[in-house]
């Protein structure tokens, strides 16, 4: 390997281990943040914050998708509004029927099922 | 065509008609209805939820420092693949063989602490039928689980066939698609962690 690949190499090899020390503190930062015993909202908008900062990193340095091409920036972007789609839908449907109006909502949520057969 | 170029990058622009490899582009493909897949199960997750009376912390019901080992052991695994890669590379097959093997051994590592947090669920007679909550965590889990085990298989399949195939163009091609099918199983866990575990 000439020396200029070498160089490269090293400097992707530093970079990874850099992504790894980060991923171990923002670890440490999600269990943390579960103990400030946050409402419930609010520990979910920081859990998922500081899970969603954990992929990029993961998806930015060690899928490479940092330099990706075009294409796959658009793929992915098309799969990302479909995501939306999914996540906005079904609360647009719960908001407008009432969440104690559906089958598994309020109360019935923790219910365990009835058994599956009778016993006489 | 440059030899030397194809070999080092383990694509060859034969086969690359949309200036991307036709395995890259399949298996980003792959992954994007992987993303709807497990978007599909977060959506439940937040439906249920939002919906539920009442809903367990997961710190009260799950083992959370199991599933933090856990967390770790798959972040690093995430490293040793790409430092699999990085090897394949750099031509050092040594290199490769540790730290694809690393990687398999982490994975095992992870199952077996799965494999205790559910059997310490199945004693205390905690099923996917006995809650909403634990019918998602099952689930969620469970899948994650099976993409782990398909994960192992694939990189045991490499870690095997490097002896044959070491020096075939397409092997870091393949290296690589490899390594994008696990990350994408750790960020996957990175989300089903807190969400599970510590909400």
């Amino acid at each position: 390997m000439n020396t200029a690949a070498s160089t490269n190499h090293s400097a992707q090899i530093k970079s990874y281990l850099m992504v790894f020390g980060a991923l171990l503190v923002l670890t440490v930062a999600t269990v943390t943040a579960s103990y400030l015993r946050l409402p419930a909202v609010l520990g979910l908008m920081v859990g998922l914050a500081i899970a969603t900062v954990k992929a990029s990193l993961v998806a930015a340095f060690f899928m490479h998708l940092k330099g990706e091409r075009l294409l796959i920036y658009g793929l992915l972007g098309l799969t990302f509004l479909f995501v939306v789609f999914l996540f906005t839908l079904p609360m647009i449907d719960m908001s407008a029927i009432g969440i104690n109006r559906m089958p598994y909502g309020g109360a019935n949520a923790m219910a365990a099922p009835p058994p599956a057969t009778a016993h006489h | 065509m440059n030899t030397h170029a194809t070999t080092i990058s383990g694509h060859n622009p034969e086969f690359a008609t949309t200036g991307i490899p036709n395995g890259k582009l399949g298996i980003w493909l792959f992954l994007s209805s992987e993303v709807m897949l497990f978007a599909t199960l977060f959506t439940s997750y937040i439906v249920f939820r939002t919906s539920a009376a009442a809903w367990p912390r997961g710190w009260d019901v799950l083992n959370v420092p199991l599933a933090l080992v856990n967390t770790l052991v798959l972040i690093s695994s995430s490293v040793t693949i790409v430092m699999a890669y990085a090897k394949t590379l750099e031509r050092d097959q040594k290199g490769f063989r540790l730290f694809m093997g690393l990687t398999i051994a982490l994975a095992f590592v992870f199952l077996g602490i799965k494999t205790f947090e559910y059997r310490s669920k199945f004693e205390h007679h905690h099923y996917p039928s006995s809650s909403i909550f634990y019918a998602v965590y099952f689930t969620t889990t469970g899948l994650h689980a099976l993409h782990v085990i398909v994960g192992i298989i694939w990189n045991s399949w490499l870690w095997h066939a490097a002896a044959k195939e070491w020096d075939e163009w397409w092997f870091p091609g393949r290296i690589e698609y490899a390594g994008l099918y696990w990350h994408f199983v750790d960020i996957v866990w990175i989300f089903l962690f807190p969400a599970l575990y510590l909400l």
